[in-house]
């Protein structure tokens, strides 16, 4: 070892220092980046930071190949990796993501999934004729489908005055209706959730949850109507109902569109068909979830406000035909680029 | 180096560089779980007396049924919020992970390495229900009501979903399987003191032969490294004995262990990063090509 004094250092610590600087300012810049929207950088110190990236970027290539400090590499590793989620993530603000989900994505996730929607659709209107038709050959089917606390006094033993007076609500009945409405929106979107998330099981679950809705339906249809009372329990159901069903339809088909995806991937890998199919169903489930809040309003504070007939129906096709042209209305794709975030 | 139980994923950027990113533990995600329920059951632990508060201040009568409907309304929209947007929101944030996963330098990252985006989070966390708040009540409801049967089957779907990550490679449950996404290590590492400059200091009193630098190779000196960052006096001690055995050291008289072993550092990695430089990596000690 008779190296001259100069060259004690080594190259790769030397190489060190010289950069050092840059490494610890784009650590400073990303600290700021992540803190939130209060430290928000400006274009300038934005332009910086991806220059300084790829320059960590070349530091770690070089740092690979020349240096054996492990440190050094575990550091440049980190650091880089938190600048290229920085770098190349979204950065479109909240405010952004929400109007773009309104006036695009949930719109074109139902028109994708329209099939699944019919199918969706087709279960519940199965289920409801298969109950109609069993529950006037025998009202004993009735309590097949609907255990007594779930249909809260409104079942064939009940007297026509009864029934009538549940669909009319009476003063006593409009205490706490905001509960209510709460109640039945927090409930109905765990159930839309679940539908999505259960369809994972190729579709089954998903598939008896639409046809139990189904049966439900029919049962209720084929007592008020037997006791004529068709015409006034449609317009108390459809008030809200409308909204309620399509939004249950919907989780149905976000829930199929995954189950499918895993039985029959087609070209792509079980894996990214579910992927795929999972994202897609996921902003329609985000909007079964506005649907069911708006249902909530709906069914717990205008039905029990609004008794009469007509006036149920107006609203009833008001939002019929609301959803009908929001979700529905062909609007101009977006190209590719504008999609991401 | 070591690719810690195979958790190390290639990540190309598109400047051609491979970040390999670590994978984190299940163990690192179950804890980052719980700090998050710990906190979502602060939270409504805090909402829950505050509502009595109010209400046990205004009292429940006829009159002012207005106050005690909107604090139940603003409780239960509170509780909505909290199960499903806490995780939405924060994942949505520029950190990408919820104040659990940050605790455990975790964060959400898509699979193909690109924007992690606001579907991908909605949909990992629609899962949730499944995987997670389905099996609580599960537990909690105890399936009443329920034959044995059943219960039984409800315990293995249940199960299914809650060890899915323990089943596969990539520790993916099955919420990031549907959406795309998996979880990454991102701790905020410093950057640690370069130990050849101190090492370098020592060489003066040190002189290493050019086959005493032969014994070792790149795996030991990052052994050597950790060792060195630790300062364990015992480990040093042995380490220094086995290094002196090996490459035949005799310890001058007043040799500190710390000193040695620093100054051997410095000239291994010398030595090494030399032949690097030539394209010649030394792997470990039995490379000898």
């Amino acid at each position: 070892m008779t190296a001259p004094v100069r060259d004690l250092t080594l190259k790769s610590h030397r190489f060190r220092t010289e950069r050092e600087a840059d490494w610890r300012e784009l650590e400073r810049l990303l600290r700021r980046a992540e803190g939130g929207i209060l430290r928000k950088l400006n274009e300038d110190e934005i332009v910086n930071l991806t220059v300084l990236y790829r320059s960590a970027l070349s530091s770690l290539s070089v740092a690979r190949a020349t240096s054996l400090d492990q440190g050094l590499t575990d550091y440049l590793e980190s650091l880089c990796a938190r600048a290229y989620f920085f770098v190349y993530g979204t950065r479109t603000t909240f405010l952004q993501r929400i109007g773009r989900f309104f006036s695009h994505d949930w719109p074109a996730a139902a028109q994708n999934l329209w099939r699944e929607s019919l199918v969706a659709g087709g279960l519940m209107v199965l289920g409801a004729v298969v109950s109609w038709l069993l529950v006037a050959s025998d009202a004993d089917w009735f309590y097949a489908f609907l255990p007594g606390i779930f249909a809260d006094g409104r079942d064939p033993s009940a007297s026509t005055a009864s029934l009538k007076s549940t669909i009319y609500a009476t003063k006593a009945d409009r205490k706490f209706l905001s509960i209510l409405a709460t109640g039945i929106f927090i409930n109905n979107a765990g159930v839309s959730i679940s539908a999505f998330a259960l369809g994972f099981a190729f579709c089954v679950p998903t598939a008896l949850l639409m046809l139990f809705n189904g049966l439900v339906l029919g049962s209720f249809l084929e007592l008020f109507f037997s006791r004529g009372l068709g015409l006034g329990f449609v317009g108390w159901l459809s008030i809200h109902g409308v909204t309620e069903l399509l939004a249950v339809g919907l989780a149905g088909a976000a829930g199929f569109r995954v189950g499918l995806a895993m039985a029959f991937p087609g070209k792509q890998t079980r894996v990214a068909a579910a992927g795929a199919a999972g994202r897609e169903g996921a902003i329609l489930i985000a909007g079964t979830v506005v649907m069911l809040f708006i249902a909530g309003l709906l069914e717990g504070i205008a039905r029990q406000l609004i008794t009469l007939d007509w006036a149920r129906y107006v609203i009833a096709g008001t939002t019929a035909v609301f959803w009908a042209v929001y979700l529905y209305f062909p609007r101009k794709p977006r190209s590719e680029e504008a999609r991401h975030g | 180096m070591a690719d810690a139980g195979g958790r190390i994923r290639e990540l190309i950027t598109p400047e051609g560089v491979d970040l390999r990113l670590r994978l984190g533990e299940a163990a690192e995600r179950l804890g980052a779980l719980v700090l998050d329920l710990l906190i979502m059951f602060a939270i409504m632990l805090a909402m829950s007396i505050g509502s009595c508060s109010v209400i046990a201040a205004t009292g429940v009568s006829k009159n002012n049924s207005g106050t005690f409907q909107a604090v139940a309304v603003i409780w239960l929209l509170v509780f909505f919020l909290v199960r499903n947007a806490y995780f939405v929101l924060f994942e949505l944030g520029p950190r990408a992970a919820t104040p659990g996963k940050r605790a455990m330098g975790l964060r959400v990252a898509a699979r193909n390495g690109g924007r992690l985006t606001s579907d991908m989070v909605l949909a990992r966390n629609f899962m949730r229900e499944l995987e997670l708040f389905v099996p609580l009540s599960f537990i909690f409801a105890g399936g009443q009501g329920v034959d044995g049967w059943l219960k039984l089957l409800g315990l293995i779907w249940c199960a299914i979903f809650v060890f899915f990550p323990l089943f596969n490679r990539d520790r993916l449950r099955v919420g990031d399987l549907v959406a795309g996404t998996w979880v990454v290590k991102a701790p905020k590492t410093t950057l640690l003191p370069d130990l050849a400059s101190e090492g370098e200091v020592r060489l003066a009193d040190f002189v290493f032969t050019q086959a005493q630098l032969d014994a070792y190779g790149v795996y030991e000196l990052q052994v050597l490294e950790d060792v060195l960052r630790r300062r364990d006096r015992k480990t040093l001690q042995s380490v220094a004995d086995r290094i002196r055995a090996k490459i035949g050291w005799t310890r001058g008289a007043s040799e500190m262990d710390g000193d040695f072993l620093s100054a051997y550092y410095a000239a291994l990695r010398r030595r090494l990063e030399g032949r690097l430089l030539f394209g010649k990596r030394k792997k470990d000690k039995f490379d000898n090509s």
